[in-house]
């Protein structure tokens, strides 16, 4: 029997990376939120690889933080190793790494829960979403109360209907073990929303004491490390590093995998799922590239205070026997003893394509959902998608304009407009190839590029953003000063020249244009710019990154200015397509289903064609012009 | 608001005796002074005002290539209501072509089918009545333009581009792939590679270019110029071959100018003969209207026909010919070979020209046939293979191969200044994506499809 229990601004169902983000946005924006989950023990779990960040993913962290957000800041404090990716290549593909102390990410992240401020967490299984014209009035628990709400988050990750599977072995739960939701699937699809199953799966997890390190090679974090939240200095968060191992598989381990492929449920088709192809399990490595004799596997602490370790690489949903043989077959790993199994999950999701660019769902006015629901994977893109999820429900509340940051402001961008334009059949990850314009979405400029919206919706502090605003002033003013600053020809120039193996100057050079050879740096020319000021570091890298790509830089400044164009032009709510007769079949059927907001994004829909919108282009000037005639009778 | 500017002929493309060429956008202006030179060479279109006319020369490196009227119609008093230029040229399909291609080459670009009137639409030129019949011209050209040029791309232009395609993709997912796993898959050195492979692709890229022009010569014909000094046989010749074929195509005496286009069809092969007025009164050309004239005539066929009368000793009108032939696909007609008092030889006049000499009697119609052979062994490698030889044709494709390969040269300079291989890879998308313009592929998922499929990773 349901009963009315309590009212909130907000609800947040599920307490994942999305849920957190979600949760801390609107509460941080004043407002009354409560967040479900259906057991207090899976409060910013980590029930995967035990780390945070890496290619583009880090980059996704940098502008959670950068938008106000928590994930980067949990991590630096859970971190045990650290590591900046990709540092011989370009700034843009610079990508920062940690492995983290899973226990200790949870308790901070829940700390910091749990002292917020109109924030409220409750331990219940959601079942019902309840909305009346289209619009939240609020949600249902199992046991029948009713939480008044006027809009609703929903992360619930991996959780709906979710089914963990390895060999012969299926069990209804969640990750670990933990409760699965098992009813909201059917409310959600009584509101009229479309869901897809897709799985994915992890690796075994094996006692460190079993494993023969000394055979393995030793990976070992930065010296010198690099925070995920700009609010920390490098000094602020140093600590002694832990080690991971790398080692491989071999033909062994192949055969005893292809032997036993008819036992994997994956092969049987047990599993109706679709994984994702970035994040395949061994038994798929081994099957789509048989060619290769050796895979790499990544032996990675879960956390200081346990001996557990992942195994990634490795992911597996073969039957336990097997799995025993097929570990034990790898280099380092013959005694091993396994403390939790590998297994697939396969699990509810939607097809985001319901969604606006906002995250809330188009039919269903105050409706939001962000991260693995949203039929993404993992930790960083769920916290990507929740702190948007969770600002702009807030922001609906407050009946401000919500925000939605395109492709050239933000990687989070990239994520959202991908998932909500284009079809989408396996898990979504971020990868730095799907951003056009990484070259100025680096994870060095992300406060630059996002924190003053963070201020703007309430969640960067007026402190933070002064410092924004000042840090800007100096890179500008730094830049000019080097574009300025004309040194001559003299002895002691071409001496540092010569010294760097650079062609010295036959006349006046600006200290601009020195920067910007390839064999030197801002850094390298201190002893001849007698003018220069000490800066801050994050300052000066800025300045170096900025002259030293400068052309590269400005051509895709050009290419921003061109996708703006059509970006800018929105295409209102209301429209019909059925009425611009013009519009080929296809594109008439593809722009009704997916409604885009504005010209951009419907020219990024599969089988809309450039003629397509020139015809869309002339229909919404005609539109504009009609209305125009009619304010004019009026 | 800044807007690209384009460029389209706005007249049918046929040989008809004028052709306007328009450009439209915020450059239009800048770019068409690009090419233009006034009759006195004084006067900019920048600095004329709007709706007047100018008179002088298109002009491609110092070479003249058509004498114009250019229309001046500045912003928002035009059709689209940004500036537009109109160059009025002396139709004829190559020189009307040449000019556009000249644009394209300053910086204009293909107009979209219907663009220049959607612009009008957009920014308020048209009537909102004729907002329909706008989306309609549009839908509708576009078919059209599709349909020509996937037509245009069957056989081996297809296929080359697809395989370009394929392995520009797989270098960029290998770099992608390494960029994205970087403690598993390992690109040092690859810059190297890279470096002569991209060459290799501008290469191809550039072959395609080329073979363009093979693709106008079968479309548009051969602009061919007969020369010889009086009395040679050239119009004799140039009878023989029309009355052969009885196929004169266009007949159109230039208003302006002393030319005719003669189109004549030798299997096949067309050829527009730039029949000077010297050879049909059979007078001098090098006489009548001086050497300098004859050189830029010579200058911009495709093809020069010298006919030389074997009954006589080579003359200093001969000898002025002769160095003109130099650089230029040409053939020596050795005439009247039926004479008993032959004075030049057919080695002695090979030695002399280094050109390929065949001995025809225009009196007897003798040798004539021979001259088809040689027309297409000079242009087609010998080879005419009329259904599955199809070649780019279109200004579009050619755009875009040339945009592809900027972007390709683009990736070895940043290699050459060692940059870090995620910069190859920026410009190796442009150019990938140019070239499926030309295939009608979008890039979609391609580039994650393949950094899956080749690239084993992930936890």
């Amino acid at each position: 029997m349901s009963y009315e229990y309590e009212s909130y601004d907000v609800v947040i169902v599920g307490a994942g990376h999305a849920g957190c983000e979600a949760a801390l946005a609107c509460a941080r924006m004043s407002l009354n939120t409560i967040m479900f989950t259906v057991s207090m023990d899976s409060v910013a779990l980590m029930p995967c690889n035990p780390n945070i960040g890496g290619s583009s993913k880090g980059h996704l962290v940098r502008e959670v933080d950068a938008l106000g957000g928590e994930m980067g800041k949990v991590i630096d404090k859970a971190y045990i190793q650290s590591k900046m990716l990709n540092k011989s290549k370009g700034p843009a593909v610079h990508s920062l790494r940690a492995q983290a102390d899973k226990q200790d990410y949870t308790n901070e992240m829940r700390r910091v829960l749990e002292n917020t401020p109109n924030l409220t967490l409750k331990q219940a299984e959601v079942t019902k979403i309840l909305a009346e014209d289209n619009t939240i009035t609020g949600i249902e628990t199992l046991s029948g109360a009713i939480y008044r709400c006027k809009a609703v988050v929903l992360c619930t990750g991996v959780y709906l209907r979710a089914r963990c599977v390895y060999g012969e072995v299926s069990n209804h739960t969640g990750p670990n073990g933990l409760a699965a939701a098992n009813h909201l699937s059917d409310s959600l699809k009584e509101i009229g929303i479309e869901l897809y199953r897709f799985k994915t799966g992890t690796p075994a997890r094996i006692d460190k004491r079993s494993i023969d390190f000394s055979v393995m090679a030793e990976q070992t974090g930065d010296e010198k490390v690099v925070p995920f939240s700009f609010t920390n200095k490098s000094e602020d968060i140093e600590k002694d590093q832990v080690s991971c191992w790398l080692t491989y598989t071999n033909e062994v381990t192949h055969t005893i995998i292809r032997e036993n492929l008819d036992r994997s449920p994956l092969f049987s088709g047990y599993i109706e799922g679709t994984g994702p192809r970035y994040c395949p399990s061994i038994e798929d490595k081994v099957v789509r590239f048989s060619d290769k004799d050796r895979h790499q596997v990544f032996i990675e602490p879960e956390g200081n205070y346990t001996n557990e370790m992942y195994i990634g690489g490795m992911s597996s949903s073969l039957p336990e026997d097997v799995q025993y043989k097929m570990y034990r077959s790898v280099k380092g790993l013959e005694n091993a003893k396994i403390v939790r199994n590998a297994y697939a999950i396969e699990y509810d999701c939607i097809n985001p394509m319901q969604l606006k660019p906002t995250l809330e769902f188009k039919q269903i006015k105050g409706l939001f959902s962000a991260g693995q629901f949203n039929g993404s994977s993992g930790y960083e893109e769920a916290a990507a998608q929740g702190i948007i999820a969770g600002i702009n429900a807030g922001l609906e509340i407050l009946e401000k304009e919500q925000i939605v940051l395109d492709r050239s402001q933000a990687y989070i961008g990239v994520l959202i407009d991908d998932l909500v334009t284009k079809e989408n059949y396996e898990p979504y990850r971020m990868m730095t190839s799907r951003a056009e314009y990484r070259l100025i979405l680096r994870q060095d400029n992300a406060d630059l590029r996002l924190s003053k919206i963070g201020y703007q919706v309430g969640l960067i502090s007026q402190e933070r953003y002064e410092q924004l605003v000042l840090k800007e002033q100096m890179i500008y003013a730094e830049i000019a000063r080097l574009e300025e600053t004309i040194v001559g020809a003299t002895k002691e120039v071409q001496e540092l020249l010569i010294k760097n193996n650079s062609t010295p100057i036959n006349s006046g050079a600006t200290l601009a244009e020195l920067v910007k050879r390839p064999e030197l740096n801002y850094d390298l020319l201190e002893p001849i710019d007698v003018k220069r000021k000490k800066l801050p570091k994050d300052v000066t890298e800025q300045v170096s990154i900025n002259l030293k790509y400068d052309g590269y830089i400005k051509r895709q400044l050009r290419q921003v200015e061109q996708y703006k164009k059509l970006e800018n032009k929105k295409i209102p709510e209301n429209i019909n397509y059925n009425d611009v007769n013009s519009l080929r079949i296809e594109a008439r059927q593809k722009l009704t289903k997916i409604r885009p907001i504005s010209v951009g994004q419907a020219s990024r829909i599969s089988g809309v064609s450039p003629a397509d919108i020139s015809v869309l282009l002339v229909y919404l000037e005609q539109n504009r012009r009609v209305k125009n005639c009619e304010r004019n009778m009026e | 608001m800044k807007t690209n500017t384009i460029a389209a002929i706005a007249t049918a493309v046929s040989n008809s005796g004028i052709s306007i060429i328009r450009i439209s956008g915020s450059k239009a202006i800048e770019i068409a002074d690009n090419i233009f030179v006034s009759k006195r060479g004084k006067n900019k279109i920048a600095d004329a005002k709007s709706h007047t006319i100018l008179y002088g020369y298109i002009e491609e490196q110092g070479v003249t290539i058509d004498e114009v009227i250019v229309l001046i119609m500045r912003a928002p008093n035009s059709y689209t209501c940004e500036d537009v230029v109109e160059i009025h040229c002396h139709g004829g399909i190559l020189v009307t072509k040449k000019i556009l291609e000249s644009l394209f080459k300053n910086g204009a670009i293909p107009a979209e089918p219907g663009e220049f009137t959607k612009r009008a639409f957009l920014n308020g030129r048209i009537d909102l009545s004729q907002a329909e019949a706008v989306m309609d011209l549009i839908k509708s050209k576009s078919e059209y333009a599709l349909k020509s040029s996937i037509n245009q791309l069957k056989g081996s232009v297809y296929t080359k581009i697809s395989n370009l395609r394929r392995e520009i993709i797989r270098d960029i997912a290998y770099i992608e792939a390494a960029l994205d796993d970087p403690e598993h898959i390992d690109i040092n050195g690859f810059g190297n590679d890279l470096y002569d492979k991209t060459k290799e692709y501008i290469n191809q890229l550039e072959d395609l270019l080329k073979s363009a022009s093979h693709g106008k010569y079968m479309k548009e014909g051969i602009q061919t110029v007969i020369v010889g000094k009086p009395n040679a046989g050239k119009s004799s010749l140039l009878n023989i071959l029309v009355g052969h074929e009885k196929a004169i195509v266009t007949d159109i005496e230039g208003t302006t100018r002393d030319i005719i286009e003669e189109t004549i069809q030798l299997d096949g092969v067309c050829l527009n003969i730039i029949d000077t007025a010297g050879i049909r009164n059979t007078e001098n050309v090098v006489e009548k209207i001086g050497v300098e004239k004859a050189k830029s005539y010579v200058e911009s066929a495709d093809l020069v026909l010298f006919v030389m009368d074997a009954s006589r000793q080579l003359d200093e009108n001969d000898y002025e010919i002769i160095p003109l032939l130099k650089n230029k696909r040409s053939i020596i007609l050795l005439n009247k070979i039926d004479l008993d008092s032959i004075m030049l030889s057919k080695s002695e006049i090979e030695k002399i020209t280094e050109k390929d000499v065949i001995e025809i009697s225009v009196k007897e119609e003798r040798g004539v046939d021979l001259l088809k052979t040689y027309v297409k062994q000079l242009f087609f490698n010998g080879e005419i293979e009329f259904n599955d030889q199809i070649f780019i044709t279109n200004e579009r494709q050619k755009n875009a191969i040339r945009d592809s390969v900027e972007s390709l040269k683009q990736v070895l300079v940043s290699i050459e200044n060692q940059m870090p291989e995620d910069f190859y890879s920026i410009d190796l998308m442009n150019a990938y994506e140019k070239l499926g313009e030309i295939t009608g592929e979008s890039v979609g998922e391609d580039l994650v499809n393949t950094i899956f499929s080749e690239f084993c990773m992930g936890k």
